[in-house]
């Protein structure tokens, strides 16, 4: 059978989050509790976690999450890496064995910072280079697959219930300012842990429910600017979608979000504030390739910061919920009850229509 | 009143001890558990905590009381009886209910009342006290949508896109909705005293359900949306 | 009869129980086959003449009339069919260049009936294109790299000229000379009222037609003609032809015999003089020399108008279009070789160029590859002949398709192939005043717009099926088209998967 990159294999899923504003430390309990009751919107092939703040010892260090297939690949890997990066750290991620995780590939992070002289000779901005040397490593090194490279924060995940994975990799033991889980429900069974969520790409992070039907579209428009679809997943294109708007574009968050989930044509018309309606024409011709259809919830997690978006038809279901300093999102209200029984101000968002949270300036290290 | 307990049942253990309970009963610490008395007959039926989606799925006529919010899909398919929520609802609220009553105290998500449809003596019924989301009434081709407007703080009584494909049933609006588009194929108007006669008996209902005065709120204008044509895409199509 | 005889290829059949002798027949074939015997009182028929345009089925109030093909059998074999032998024939009596009209007839691959369109079933939903909001606007025009901010921060929100159209098909390139006065009038007023845009050709702008400037594409084309300051403002688009996916590499000639009354005026030239298009542009020898004229061309309509290049499909179409991406140029319109034509030699006609399909394949990844598909919209034409070849059309890559043939047969044409003899029987491709006002533009128009309003519906259809509600969605989305039947070469260019994979 062919695995994820081979084949598109669509797939539904829950998803949830939780930020505290002022930038408070939560450990990953929470979050993993959080995916009990929506156990049924996933099926136990893929689960996965981004923690934001994770890291505040190496915060100034690019953590690299990596699944190698045997130990040479790594070493491989590792030769590669050094020519390219300091690494201040290396180790195993810490794991749990548990029986309802098995078949584990090599799991291990780098806390690196990129050679200078290579910055230098190549002419790239940092994160740029980190972006590409990902992609490379991705596309092009069998058997190796680089997971999480943000600074300061870090994708888990695993082929299994999400609230499994989460204890299988002592979640408990990592304390975030922010947090984001996915539970998958892919249509096949590729067993394969890269194809899991967060999808992620330096400090964006991407948890998604629902199949695009843009997919090809938005695929081969990506292309075109140096990203390589390996595991032709949504998720995965939509994160590239969102560093190609964010950070090569420049757009804000509200900006990115009305090109992904442009507004009707008969929506942008009726608005009346006229520069509003000049700016939503413009981004939607701007960028017609990467409107994005069909359902989706995504939950964008980022340096700072998440941002909830669902299609403009809101074809899946978000929930969105408050308590003092912090803000849960998830597909299902339960989810929310389970992180806070006493969540204040539960809404629905409407279609297209960004939730963007983030923590207060300096509050988060 | 018998008690059910559901901090740590999954869905299936909560509608077996449902099944087996007395006509009146309690589910207490409820978290998300799916298809609460789908299907199910002659209960009465008060939810604490939240219920997952799904609630009263294919009801025929038992009363249910949720007095939190619920999620997606309540009343999917619901023959009879009646789901009243002290909260909001999620998405697709009563899609194709054929009967029976959803009465919602606060906000409908997007696609509440879709594709409800009336059958002979039965005739569907939703009221949703605050705003609904967009896609109101899609395909509506039976029975009555009512919303309120309450607490809405001044915002859009409906999103975007309402009645799109409906034909059939009416929707009651409450105010003059001019800021509303509607499409082409549905006449929106101010509903004349004989056409809120027809409604009285239901918002009066919902009024003592809920601790409101019907009379208060029949003292505001309503927008009554019908159909023109029961079969409005005829003319597209060409026989081939 | 003698050598030089071919039996006519079809035959009238009328049904003499059914004749009433009305001579509506013999009114309305502007071939003059139908004649009226006076002496028998019956109706006579001289199939030499008939060239199967149906206009007397289709007139005959009591259903008397049919054609059908002769059946008469020359012997030939499988290597020498009988088109083929009675093409020798004709040069053999002539010792003249074959002429045909319309687009290519060979039994050559159509891919678009290869290629088959995906549904959503269950991982996510399908839309009712009827009732829910289904986007087919599009926008054509090139799409900046980089977004601009002002110093304060906010968006920059210009953008280069872009067309805007209702759905993404066009009326394309037929020039007033090739066809008539009414035709023209009619894709003017349907192009108006559908919010798309039709096409001048190479024949000038007659002046009456000004009025539906913004829903015009003005051509430029090698021979020059009617193009002034004004024409070129008229317009929303300029159109640069180099080459028509029927003839590539020819040029045309509209015989003096046309050049008359208003075709001279709106041509600018002479009465009775021929109207040559030579095969280029004399002042484009080369890539760079299209950019020049792509310039010279913005630089007069003030950089407020986008500017088309439309080039025929033929083998190194992905290379061309690369270049003509680079030139300036805002929109490629590419003609693949099933394209219709006013004339065409023969041999031209069906045996040049390349299928659309794969030059559209080739040109858009190529265009990717390049990193460049943002600096031009793709217009696909040369034979789209359904919303479904539309729809097959988009996902492989194309912004917007034309459309010529399936307009004309919208406003009468039946195919008879035989344009290039001006005595187009309904109307359209001939300029003889009594034919010419056969076509009725109110009518044209209305049965253009019926069309088009099908196609949008069909085309909402399909995209409803695949959970798409926005056009852009659909474009270049290759992902929903799965091949049948194809070899592994044509599923590479075509860069679909095979059905069942």
């Amino acid at each position: 059978m062919k695995i994820e990159g081979q084949v598109r294999i669509p797939s539904g899923c829950a998803i949830s989050a939780v930020i505290s504003k002022a930038g408070n430390k939560m450990s990953g309990e929470m979050i993993t509790n959080s995916m009990k009751p929506m156990h049924d919107r996933s099926n136990g092939l893929g689960g996965g976690f981004a923690g934001y703040g994770i890291y505040p010892e190496y915060k100034d260090f690019y953590a690299l999450h990596v699944f190698f297939d045997s130990r040479s690949t790594r070493k491989e890997c590792e030769t590669f890496l050094k020519e390219r990066f300091e690494i201040v750290q290396s180790e195993i991620i810490p794991t749990r064995k548990i029986p309802a995780i098995t078949d584990e590939p090599v799991i291990w992070r780098y806390f690196a910072a990129p050679l200078k002289s290579v910055l230098m000779s190549l002419q790239l901005e940092e994160k740029e280079f980190v972006a590409k040397t990902v992609i490379k490593i991705n596309a092009e090194m069998p058997g190796a697959y680089v997971f999480s490279s943000g600074k300061n924060m870090g994708a888990f995940k695993a082929v299994g219930f999400p609230e499994d994975v989460g204890v299988f990799y002592r979640l408990e033991e990592y304390e975030g300012y922010s947090w984001t889980a996915h539970g998958r429900y892919p249509t096949n069974t590729p067993g394969w842990w890269g194809g899991a969520h967060p999808f992620t790409l330096l400090d964006y992070s991407i948890v998604h429910n629902g199949e695009i039907s843009s997919y090809d579209a938005n695929r081969r428009f990506i292309e075109m600017f140096g990203y390589k679809c390996t595991l032709q997943t949504d998720t995965e294109v939509i994160t590239y979608i969102m560093d190609y708007l964010l950070r090569i574009q420049g757009l804000t968050l509200e900006e990115a979000a009305s090109v992904i989930a442009a507004p009707f044509w008969s929506t942008i018309a009726s608005k009346t504030d006229c520069e509003d309606r000049r700016k939503l024409t413009y981004l939607r011709t701007m960028f017609p390739s990467l409107l994005i259809t069909g359902p989706f919830s995504v939950i964008l997690g980022f340096e700072g910061g998440l941002m909830a978006l669902n299609d403009r038809l809101k074809l899946r279901s978000m929930v969105v919920g408050e308590k003092e300093d912090k803000v849960f999102i998830a597909s299902e209200e339960a989810a929310i009850r389970t992180m806070e029984p006493n969540v204040q101000n539960v809404w629905s968002p409407a279609g297209g229509e960004p939730v963007i949270v983030k923590v207060k300036e300096g509050a988060f290290s | 009143m018998q008690v059910i307990d559901a901090a740590n049942l999954d869905y299936r253990a909560v509608n077996e001890a449902l099944r087996n309970a007395e006509t009146d009963y309690i589910i207490k610490n409820c978290c998300g558990q799916r298809f609460i008395a789908a299907g199910m007959s002659h209960k009465n039926l008060t939810i604490e905590g939240i219920p997952g989606n799904a609630l009263g799925a294919y009801l025929n006529n038992a009363n249910i009381t949720v007095n939190a919010n619920a999620q997606d899909a309540v009343g999917d398919t619901m023959n009879e009886g009646k789901i009243l929520i002290r909260g909001n609802i999620g998405d697709a609220a009563g899609y194709a209910m054929r009967g029976g009553k959803i009465y919602v105290q606060g906000n409908a998500g997007y696609r509440a009342g879709i594709h409800m449809k009336a059958y002979r003596e039965k005739f569907p019924v939703m009221i949703i006290g605050g705003s609904a989301g967009s896609f109101l009434g899609e395909y509506q081709a039976g029975g009555v949508i009512i919303v309120l407007g309450l607490h809405n703080d001044n915002k859009r009584i409906v999103g975007n896109f309402p009645c799109t494909g409906m034909h059939g049933g009416k929707m009651f609006l409450r105010g003059c909705c001019d800021d509303i588009r509607f499409p082409k194929q549905v006449t929106a108007r101010r509903a004349a005293p004989e056409e809120l006669d027809e409604i009285r008996e239901y918002l009066s209902e919902y009024c003592s359900d809920l601790g409101y005065s019907a009379a208060t709120l029949l003292s505001e204008p309503f927008t009554v949306i019908t159909p023109d044509s029961k079969n409005p895409y005829k003319q597209m199509y060409a026989a081939n | 009869m003698s050598i030089e005889f071919i039996y006519p290829e079809f035959e009238v059949i009328r049904n003499a129980d059914r004749c009433i002798s009305c001579r509506a027949c013999e009114r309305q074939c502007a071939n003059e086959a139908h004649s009226y015997d006076e002496k028998l009182k019956i109706m006579k028929c001289d199939d030499s003449k008939c060239v199967n345009c149906q206009r007397c089925v289709s007139f005959c109030p009591v259903r008397a009339l049919k054609i059908i093909k002769s059946n008469c059998t020359l012997c030939g074999n499988a290597n020498w069919p009988a088109q083929t032998m009675k093409e020798i024939y004709k040069q053999a009596n002539s010792g003249g260049v074959l002429l045909s009209s319309m687009g290519n007839p060979k039994p050559l691959p159509v891919y678009w009936d290869k290629i088959l369109i995906n549904a959503s079933q269950v991982t996510n939903p399908s839309i009712d294109p009827l009732r829910e909001p289904m986007e087919t606007r599009v926008y054509l025009g090139k799409k900046p790299s980089k977004v601009q901010r002002a110093k304060d921060g906010t968006l920059d929100c210009s953008l280069p000229p872009q067309l805007e159209l209702s759905m993404p098909v066009m009326f394309s390139a037929m020039s007033y000379g090739s066809i008539s006065y009414n035709a023209h009038k009619s894709l003017a007023l349907a192009a108006a009222e559908l919010g798309i845009l039709y096409n001048t050709g190479e024949g000038g702008l007659h002046e009456d037609f000004y009025r539906y400037g913004k829903n015009t594409i003005v051509q430029v084309a090698s021979g020059r003609f009617g193009v002034h300051a004004d024409y070129l403002e008229a317009g929303a688009a300029i159109e640069i032809k180099i080459g028509q996916g029927a003839k590539p590499g020819i040029g045309g000639h509209l015989p003096g015999a046309k050049i008359i009354g208003d075709i001279s005026r709106t041509r600018m030239i002479p009465e009775g003089s021929d109207a040559i298009s030579p095969a280029p542009h004399h002042d484009i020898y080369s890539i760079e020399d299209l950019r020049q004229l792509v310039f010279s061309l913005k630089e007069a309509s003030e950089y407020k108008k986008p500017v088309i290049v439309k080039v025929a499909a033929v083998h190194n179409i992905a290379a061309i279009a690369s270049g003509v991406a680079r030139s300036g140029a805002d929109i490629i319109a590419i003609d693949g070789f099933r394209g219709g034509t006013g004339a065409a030699p023969t041999r031209i006609r069906d045996h040049v160029g390349i299928p659309i399909e794969l030059a559209l394949a080739a040109v858009d990844q190529r265009l990717r590859d390049e990193g460049i598909r943002n600096n031009v919209s793709l217009i696909a034409g040369g034979s789209i002949r359904s919303a479904a070849d539309v729809v097959k059309a988009i996902a492989l890559g194309a912004d917007a398709c034309y459309i010529a043939t399936a307009a004309l047969l919208a406003l009468g044409c039946h195919l008879c192939h035989t344009c290039h003899s001006g005595k187009c029987s309904w109307g359209i491709a001939t300029q003889r005043p009594e034919l010419v006002k056969r076509l009725d533009p109110a009518i044209g128009s209305k049965r253009l717009v019926n069309l088009m309003t099908a196609w949008k519906h069909e085309i909402k259809e399909l995209m409803g099926g695949m959970g798409i509600n926005s056009i852009e969605a659909l474009r270049g989305n290759r992902l929903m088209l799965r091949g049948i039947g194809l070899t592994e070469k044509e599923l590479e260019i075509l860069d679909i998967s095979h059905a069942g994979e």
